[in-house]
């Protein structure tokens, strides 16, 4: 046997073992740090057997966290950055190239080999030039340019091929991107997306924070997962200070987290509805997740229940009288409610014909791009970090994963119909089986050394992963947040594939990728 | 005198149907509104929309050419015409003789080309794919439309839009497949003029799948006040259109007097409300159908309007 098959059937931690050395300091998963050799061998594994969960890069290094779905290891693997490059993964797994794209523009590394060297989230509007690099280039002072002009789109020739450019401003409340659809006749040939237009400087903002006010800064990343943040961020600290959170707390954090589910499917739902022209649903699925984010802001005291999970725990309590009055209120009418509608979208004819085989999402595709959340889900990929990559209460409450196979944004729609079913019965059980307690650990100030903790946490669109280094001072060095749209929006370029321009933003609402998420 | 008098009822009817389109669009969209569990608008918000719109300046695009400028005008009239002859409350008005229903058509089609031309005139993106639709889905309605008028026309033996309520209004009611497939197939046709769901979405914001708003997305001021003014009188025309042909009963023919004349103006807002009332309804049940499908059920419209006038051919009972 070559060496190349005994690796190949090792795990990948018992690999990494063998070809990477232990980082002492990061907690959560194992971090390793490895050769070029073994990065550029575990980039061709990449789509293979082996998911990427993230690329971030620090000031010295290039980071990548890796999962393997076989025996759910998770990893952490560091390159040292040689002469201001790595080598690309990009180059070798397409899933990447973006976030190559992004570590260029943030930190001036280079990525060597990358296929795609144009800037990502730097439009070339900003003050200075890799923001998160310490020797950040402020002498290249932004002027203002005409972005668009200065971008080079991928070109697309043929006789009758036209161009349609969409956005950054769009016509509803929704926020910026830009589209460049190339069109032969109503056919698709080709979608380019634009993004960046929201970034916000998260990461840099949150350095040289204490936990707190940086896990406020984290919530403030995406405002429909804004839970799923708090948790991820929390989650992260708490490894990294190795703190154990009273069992109260973690029980509340999965309350709020599959209200967060319940309220987005829903909306999200009803919203997919609404792009067909069946407002109908739309108004009704409406009225659903208005009542679901009622009753959290009564719970929690934020319609969102923005900053209520804080490190350590969480900031408020369920009020027992009523709090858990109102959930059940809430949660009696819900089941009864959504089954009505969802025969509605099951036996209209007409909605039906919009939702069936559009959009179609290639499994191998979707396993390929490690695409979180429903749009993975739908497609055949069996991964929900609830299951997958389980955390506290989820170990102890037992999740129903749905996977569908034939990726259309009917499945979508039909694995999220699931999820909230499942949700609210999560809702119920964490309601009747919440322990009594504490609500929040004590987190050590200053603790003397520096400390990295990562945690995968299951937002509603997926799975959110937080990294983060903190310093001898116990304040927050680097945090990177990767919210699971980076895997889903190259997906929606390939789905719209030979589909027409008028069925786009159907499949676009059925992924609903985060804008503010992945532009950070 | 009895010039005048006619020359005045003409009048009514002209200003009556500009009076009343506004109010119409504004009550589907009231009704559309109560079905979906919102509060609605007011049904005069058209007005009060039209009014801040003819205030406003209008913004033209550099390359707009006189083409984009007229063509407002141009639709605005053809469809307030088409309007205006065809009978509301009351038969023999003193233009009727030119309500020709094949002119009708021929007026709409203007209006239809001309808002066509002036989508592709600046040369943006939307308004030529807006364009290329509406090309699409009209070179299909307007052939099923002309079975229709054709259909109508055996069985009164004129194409004389007026002539045709008067003699199917003095008849009693009997059930014809004819014109029961003929009011199908119209009121098919009626959806995609109107840019109604499920061939258009008046009420979307994406532009992807505009297909008349799409052209007009580059109007502002009075030429949008013009051109949204005439979709409202598109809505009335054809409302009138089906009460005249199919359910004409109450409308005043000659020789008539006020009584007769204001009861037949009662019975045809009567008749609009309901059916307002009944689009709201059809909107509200169905989602938009793919774009390519629009073929397909304008198809059908044609073939429907083909049969009726078949039928029409093998008996005049039927």
């Amino acid at each position: 046997m070559s060496t190349e098959q005994t690796r190949q059937k090792q795990g990948l931690i018992q690999l990494l073992r063998a070809n990477g050395q232990e980082q002492r300091a990061q907690r959560g998963a194992p971090r390793f740090r490895i050769d070029a050799a073994m990065w550029e061998e575990l980039g061709g594994r990449l789509g293979k057997g082996l998911d990427l969960m993230g690329l971030w890069a620090d000031a010295q290094d290039v980071h990548m966290a890796l999962f393997a779905p076989d025996e759910k290891d998770f990893a952490i693997v560091s390159l040292a950055v040689e002469d201001g490059a790595f080598p690309s993964i990009g180059a070798r797994h397409p899933a990447a190239i973006r976030l190559e794209r992004a570590i260029q523009d943030l930190y001036g590394h280079g990525a060597r080999g990358l296929p795609d060297g144009r800037p990502w989230l730097d439009h070339g509007a900003w003050p200075i030039r890799h923001p998160l690099n310490e020797k950040a280039d402020a002498a290249q002072s932004g002027e203002e340019k005409d972005e668009t002009q200065d971008y080079a789109f991928l070109p697309v020739e043929g006789e009758g091929v036209h161009e349609i450019p969409v956005g950054p401003v769009h016509a509803g409340i929704i926020e910026p991107g830009h589209f460049r659809f190339s069109c032969a006749g109503e056919t698709v040939v080709r979608l380019e997306e634009r993004l960046g237009y929201t970034h916000k400087g998260v990461e840099r903002l949150m350095q040289g924070k204490p936990p707190a006010e940086a896990a406020r800064i984290a919530a403030r990343t995406c405002g429909d997962s804004t839970v799923a943040y708090s948790f991820a961020f929390a989650r992260a600290c708490e490894a990294a200070l190795e703190v154990e959170v009273p069992p109260r707390a973690a029980w509340l954090r999965a309350l709020m987290a599959e209200l967060e589910r319940l309220a987005n499917h829903l909306g999200d739902t009803g919203a997919i509805c609404n792009d067909a022209a069946f407002a109908f649903l739309h108004a009704h699925f409406g009225v659903l997740r208005e009542d679901v984010l009622r009753a959290a802001d009564t719970c929690f005291g934020h319609r969102l229940m923005m900053d209520c999970i804080v490190p350590g725990g969480v900031a408020r309590d369920l009020d027992a009288e009523k709090g858990a009055h109102v959930l059940q209120l809430l949660l009696d009418s819900l089941d009864e409610r959504l089954e009505k509608l969802v025969e509605i979208y099951d036996t209209t004819a007409s909605l039906q014909d919009r939702v069936r085989n559009t959009g179609r999402l290639s499994p191998a595709l979707a396993q390929g791009f490690a695409a979180g959340g429903y749009v993975g889900r739908a497609s055949g990929r069996a991964f929900d970090a609830r299951l997958s990559l389980p955390y506290p209460p989820y170990d102890s409450l037992a999740v129903k994963m749905h996977v569908m196979h034939k990726g259309d944004v009917n499945a979508r729609v039909w694995v999220r119909i699931h999820e909230i079913r499942e949700s609210i019965g999560l809702v119920r059980t964490i309601m009747h089986n919440m322990p009594q307690g504490d609500l929040t650990a004590e987190l050590p100030g200053n603790t003397a050394q520096v400390r990295e903790g990562v945690a995968v946490v299951e937002g509603f669109r997926g799975d959110v992963l937080a990294w983060l280094r903190l310093d001898e001072e116990g304040l927050v060095a680097r945090c990177h947040l990767r919210d699971p749209s980076w895997f889903q929006w190259p997906l929606l370029e390939a789905v719209i594939y030979g589909n027409i321009v008028a069925d786009f933003p159907l499949c676009n609402k059925s992924f609903n990728c985060s804008y503010s998420g992945h532009d950070l | 005198m009895a010039l005048t008098g006619d020359f005045l009822m003409q009048g009514v009817q002209m200003f009556l149907v500009l009076a009343v389109a506004p109010a119409l669009t504004g009550l589907v969209r009231k009704i559309k509104a109560r079905l979906l569990l919102h509060k609605g608008p007011s049904i005069l918000q058209p007005y009060r929309d039209l009014a801040r719109l003819m205030r406003k300046d209008v913004l033209l695009a550099h390359n707009a050419s006189w083409l984009f400028r007229v063509a407002p005008y141009v639709i605005f009239a053809a469809i307030w015409i088409a309007a205006a002859l065809t009978p509301t409350f009351a038969t023999g008005l003193m233009f009727n003789w030119t309500a020709d229903l094949v002119a009708i058509v021929a007026l709409l089609a203007l209006a239809r080309f001309a808002l066509a031309l002036a989508g592709m005139d600046i040369g943006t993106p939307f308004g030529g794919l807006g364009s290329s639709r509406e090309m699409m889905v009209s070179a299909l309605a307007e052939p099923a439309m002309l079975m229709i008028v054709f259909s109508t026309a055996l069985l009164a033996g004129t194409t004389q839009l007026s002539q045709i309520a008067a003699h199917l209004a003095s008849q009693p009611f009997v059930l014809r497949a004819s014109m029961g497939l003929a009011l199908i197939a119209l009121i098919i046709v009626s959806l995609a003029e109107n840019a109604r769901i499920p061939v258009d979405n008046p009420s979307t914001h994406l532009e992807l799948t505009m297909i008349h708003e799409a052209m007009v997305l580059e109007y502002s001021g009075r030429h949008l006040a013009l051109i949204e003014a005439a979709a409202a009188l598109k809505l009335v025309f054809y409302f009138s259109l089906i009460t005249c042909l199919f359910f004409p009963y109450g409308i005043a023919t000659p020789p008539m007097g006020l009584a007769a004349q204001f009861l037949g103006m009662g019975l045809w807002l009567v008749k609009m409300t309901l059916l307002a009332a009944l689009l709201a309804v059809g909107e509200v049940s169905v989602s938009k159908m793919r774009l390519f499908r629009v073929a397909e059920f304008l198809g059908g419209a044609l073939v429907l309007g083909l049969i009726a006038m078949v039928l029409l051919f093998v008996s005049g009972k039927m």
